[in-house]
């Protein structure tokens, strides 16, 4: 891959007596659009944490966009890279409106001592406008519903032009109706600005289909990688979570049923 | 009602005092509440209180004591919290009560009458020199200035510290000066409000004005005003009704937040819910 914007070798990250990456190698090229899946405690996270030099390494490297991601460079480089996290619990009374949380996402990009412009803040009104959420904009972001905050992260992290995109579980906690606007719009984000994504998820059902690269994880390590066609089969699935598909299927069903 | 006493300079001094004071107490307590750190006010407060008396103790000033203490504590609880090894409640609660134990530790050690100490635990606002109120207007303007200068970082580290960081702002050192201020902040407090009361100066105007208001902005604003209020209703009951002023303040601090929790238009229903509710009918 002569095109990588994303270069892991050999990545291991400890958290005191746990260790959450064995070694991990990725590399992912520009524009692909990559689901990680994985069970709890595969190291998802911690992949992306690396990726946006918020983790720590304890042996390997990673480039990112061409740099080494080292200790001293991560505030540069997180304002090349968009990070949308879980839904978060957000103070229902924080005096703060939905502008004013999207424009954060200028704040790295701005620097110390510059305060928003007009220009932030057309560009804060274009990406509500994008998720759909320009109804909402006065309103105090505590008010809205794990939906509609996710697509305010969405909007933030968009407003940030980043380069790189990176989802940690973005629909985990939604409702079916929520995850599915969610998914089919983060793709279209993806597809319309030309963006290198990487979506995390432990919910089969909330892996973009659309997704060019699969990338399953486990205990620290990646056990697989490929097309989503190749790579999705009971089999492997059923290894991932140490449990039959069918059977997945079967108590879904009855949990449905009841 | 006789008011020449306000002519005398004594007094002057206290006014003075009390709005400086009520600024930057108030100011860093928009932090402490929407951090959801209100231990944070009173370890501080305990810890100022320690250092002070070790300086009576070894016979240096006590300001100096309280400052270093304070941020020796701020060092100590940053990176505790930070680390994730312990809660942030967890570590101030582990700090407080050593900074107690130090404190009663120092007064027992202490020779003679216990005045002095009994006052950094009181607070004597009318006793405040010129010195004081020059170290009270420093504060006042170093807190000021840098929320105005800061205020895109502290309000993103404030709204959610993990974002703040991923957006590429510099969120622990933002984090870690929050501490220092507040260290700051109470120290040169403890002799005018006291180590027992200043707790309350930092926490009740900001809570006050935490329910009156979804703009930060605001809220600092509000917060201020509510602040150099309590302190200046405070010295007027201490006056009138010769009772000391640390008390008075902080009960009129605490008045002021049930106002504004009774009034607060956070417990109404708004006109967009009616406008929602009415939409899906």
């Amino acid at each position: 891959m002569a095109n990588a914007v994303i270069n892991i070798e050999n990545a291991v990250v400890s958290y005191r007596e746990d260790v959450a990456l064995r070694g991990v190698s990725l590399k992912v090229e520009s524009g692909e659009f990559v689901g990680i899946i994985g069970p709890n405690g595969a190291g998802k996270t911690t992949l992306l944490t690396i990726v946006n030099g918020l983790g720590k390494l304890l042996r390997g490297q990673v480039r990112v966009l061409g740099n080494h991601v080292t200790p001293g460079n991560g505030h540069s480089l997180r304002k090349r890279v968009g990070y949308v996290a879980q839904v978060e619990n957000i103070d229902p009374r924080m005096p703060m409106n939905v502008r004013e949380v999207v424009m954060i996402g200028r704040y790295g990009v701005l620097g110390l001592f510059k305060r928003p412009g007009r220009h932030d803040w057309k560009i804060v009104d274009e990406m509500l406008d994008m998720v759909g959420m320009t109804h909402l904009a006065q309103r105090p972001i505590g008010h809205l519903s794990g939906g509609e905050q996710q697509r305010v992260a969405i909007a933030r992290c968009l407003a940030q032009e980043p380069e790189l995109f990176l989802l940690d579980e973005p629909t985990a906690s939604l409702d079916w109706k929520a995850q599915t606007e969610i998914l089919e719009l983060v793709k279209w984000i993806h597809d319309s600005r030309n963006l290198t994504t990487l979506f995390v998820t432990h919910d089969m059902g909330a892996l973009p289909l659309a997704c060019d690269r699969v990338v399953l994880m486990k205990e620290g390590l990646i056990e697989a990688e490929g097309h989503p066609d190749k790579l999705l089969t009971n089999e492997n699935l059923s290894r991932l979570y140490d449990m039959p598909i069918s059977s997945v299927e079967k108590k879904r069903g009855e949990a449905s049923l009841v | 009602m006789d008011l020449s006493i306000f002519s005398y300079q004594f007094m002057q001094n206290a006014i003075l005092s009390a709005f400086l004071g009520g600024i930057a107490c108030s100011t860093i307590g928009v932090f402490v509440v929407l951090m959801h750190m209100p231990f944070i006010g009173v370890c501080m407060s305990h810890a100022a209180f320690a250092g002070a008396l070790l300086g009576l103790w070894l016979g240096f000033n006590p300001l100096v004591g309280a400052f270093a203490v304070c941020l020796l504590s701020a060092a100590v609880i940053g990176p505790l919290a930070d680390r994730g090894e312990l809660s942030p409640e967890t570590s101030l609660g582990v700090i407080f009560s050593l900074m107690l134990g130090i404190a009663f530790l120092f007064m027992g050690l202490m020779p003679g009458t216990k005045s002095g100490a009994l006052e950094l635990l009181w607070g004597s606002i009318l006793t405040n020199t010129r010195d004081d109120i020059i170290l009270l207007a420093v504060v006042a303007i170093i807190v000021v200035g840098l929320v105005f200068v800061f205020f895109k970082e502290i309000q993103a580290t404030i709204f959610h510290r993990n974002i703040a960081l991923s957006v590429g702002l510099p969120a622990t050192l933002i984090l870690y000066g929050i501490l220092f201020l507040t260290g700051a902040t109470v120290t040169t407090s403890l002799r005018s409000i006291g180590g027992l009361l200043i707790f309350s100066l930092i926490l009740n105007p900001a809570a006050a004005a935490y329910q009156l208001t979804y703009s930060m902005k605001r809220m600092f604003l509000l917060s201020a005003a509510f602040g150099v209020l309590s302190g200046w209703v405070g010295l007027l009951f201490s006056y009138l009704f010769n009772i000391p002023s640390g008390a008075t303040i902080v009960v009129t601090s605490s008045v002021i937040f049930m106002i504004a929790t009774i009034l607060s238009p956070k417990r109404k229903v708004k006109g967009w819910q009616v406008k929602t509710v009415q939409e899906r009918q």
